[in-house]
């Protein structure tokens, strides 16, 4: 088995005193293909977003590449270098072009060289079929597009772990199988993923294990096949059921 | 109406429209000046200043030109600052509208969604560096109809100048009409005078802020 890279014991999540996430404990190891799956407002978004130090926590730890991480500010800024993470609203930054976009990390974050770092970016483009695009403004792409992008600007800063929260959620439907291929290639390249995810044909075919949520808490931590043929739990049932795929 | 009121005042219009032009350039220019660097104390929440720049703004704010410019003229020598009435104007006009410029300016960093921030942090930006290429670039552009609006309402606020002598437009047209009583050609003459200013200007302005997005956002 492969090194381990993520561990999360004991994590707890409150927003004043309503507890969120209760008592989460998992293990990822390198190479390993996670889905988070759950339906909305079962914590899912919350404990992903955890992971990059965009939420705060309020139990437990979370430890990365075998060091604990201690929360704060100075720890998750050097981590985010480490940690790449897409969202569902892609937020490229409408005033920068596609490669200034992709640069930002690469050259402010890493003190990159520019020639290198450009060249770097250049090729991620072209690995999304997006090599025309580096000197286009966010508003002329499509969605889909956009999308893509955010994948490669997290990409650019050469990331150990990648963390996907429903980035293919607010996409028009024939948009969505462009950025779950350049997903599926990710994961066939060894990267680390965490998906949070809608798509529960995606989630099956390209993920190795199943995290299910619900209400804060992880109810099934399994092999991918096993958990779609036989859920163990009743609210796990219910989901699926509940999925059109 | 009488044309040749009209062209003998022209000469006292002429030099009360350089003046209102003057004053307003420098006052604008320094209400940016002191409305970027409040709004940017603001941004970065620099403690004490912070507070201090709340309650400037609150006084700014809350009380009107006319009594700001009595405290500046005819107060401030009680605590034996003497300005002239030119640079009493000035500062008025700066002190006023250096709060609208400010919340101009925060208005438009505000307008940056919460999930630009996230993205950028996600990336390992700084703060600092947030706020330089992300925050800011957007954020300007997002204020300039504020701050444009304020262009123009700073602008008319100069006609209150007259309180104090300085010789503007307004001031020009008052003087006039205590000399001689033609008020319908003065002030016909004073509503020309300010169209001729505000009109191209506000004209202009519009175009501005439509080619400031398309400048900063690509098209």
């Amino acid at each position: 088995m492969a090194e381990e890279l993520l561990r999360v014991e004991h994590l707890k999540k409150s927003y004043q005193s309503k507890e969120v996430l209760h008592d989460i404990n998992f293990a990822i190891h390198k190479g390993e293909v996670v889905a988070l799956l759950g339906s909305s407002g079962s914590g899912k978004s919350t404990l992903i977003r955890t992971l990059n130090g965009l939420e705060d926590y309020q139990g437990g730890t979370i430890t990365f590449a075998g060091e604990t991480v201690h929360p704060s500010k100075a720890t998750w800024l050097a981590l985010r270098q480490r940690i790449g993470m897409v969202f569902q609203s892609y937020d490229l930054f409408p005033n920068l072009s596609v490669l200034d976009n992709i640069l930002l990390g690469p050259l402010k974050v890493q003190h990159r060289s520019r020639a290198e770092a450009e060249e770097d970016a250049r090729k991620l483009l072209a690995s999304v079929n997006l090599a025309d695009y580096a000197d286009r403004y966010p508003r002329q792409l499509s969605g889909g597009q956009k999308q893509r992008i955010a994948i490669v600007r997290a990409l650019a800063l050469h990331p150990e772990m990648m963390l996907f929260d429903e980035v293919t959620a607010s996409l028009d439907p024939e948009m969505v199988r462009g950025v779950l291929d350049i997903m599926t290639d990710l994961a066939k390249r060894d990267m680390t993923m965490i998906v949070v995810t809608h798509e529960m044909n995606f989630a099956r075919e390209v993920a190795d294990r199943v995290l299910f949520l619900s209400d804060g808490e992880i109810l099934e931590d399994r092999q991918t096949a096993e958990f779609f043929a036989h859920p163990a739990t009743k609210r796990a049932q219910e989901f699926l059921a509940s999925m059109e795929f | 109406m009488n044309w040749t009121v009209i062209t003998q005042s022209l000469p006292q219009f002429v030099a009360g429209f350089g003046i209102t032009l003057k004053l307003s350039v420098i006052g604008i220019l320094g209400a940016l000046l002191v409305g970027a660097i409040i709004s940017l104390v603001q941004y970065f929440r620099i403690p004490g200043l912070r507070q201090l720049a709340t309650v400037y703004i609150e006084i700014s704010r809350n009380t009107p030109l006319l009594v700001q410019l009595f405290f500046i003229f005819y107060g401030l020598p009680g605590l034996g600052v003497k300005l002239s009435a030119t640079v009493s104007g000035v500062f008025g006009l700066i002190f006023l509208g250096g709060s609208y410029m400010a919340e101009a300016f925060t208005g438009g960093y505000n307008a940056i969604s919460k999930s630009q921030i996230e993205s950028g942090r996600a990336l390992g930006l700084t703060d600092l560096q947030l706020a330089r290429y992300v925050v800011l670039p957007q954020g300007l552009t997002a204020s300039v109809p504020a701050l444009a609006a304020n262009v123009i309402f700073l602008i008319k606020e100069t006609s209150i100048f007259t309180v104090i002598a300085i010789p503007e437009l307004t001031n020009t047209a008052l003087d006039l009409i205590g000399l001689y009583y033609n008020s319908n050609e003065y002030l016909f003459e004073l509503v020309v005078a300010y169209a001729i200013i505000l009109i191209p200007l506000s004209l202009a302005l519009t175009w501005l802020e439509r080619r400031v997005r398309y400048a900063s956002f690509g098209n």
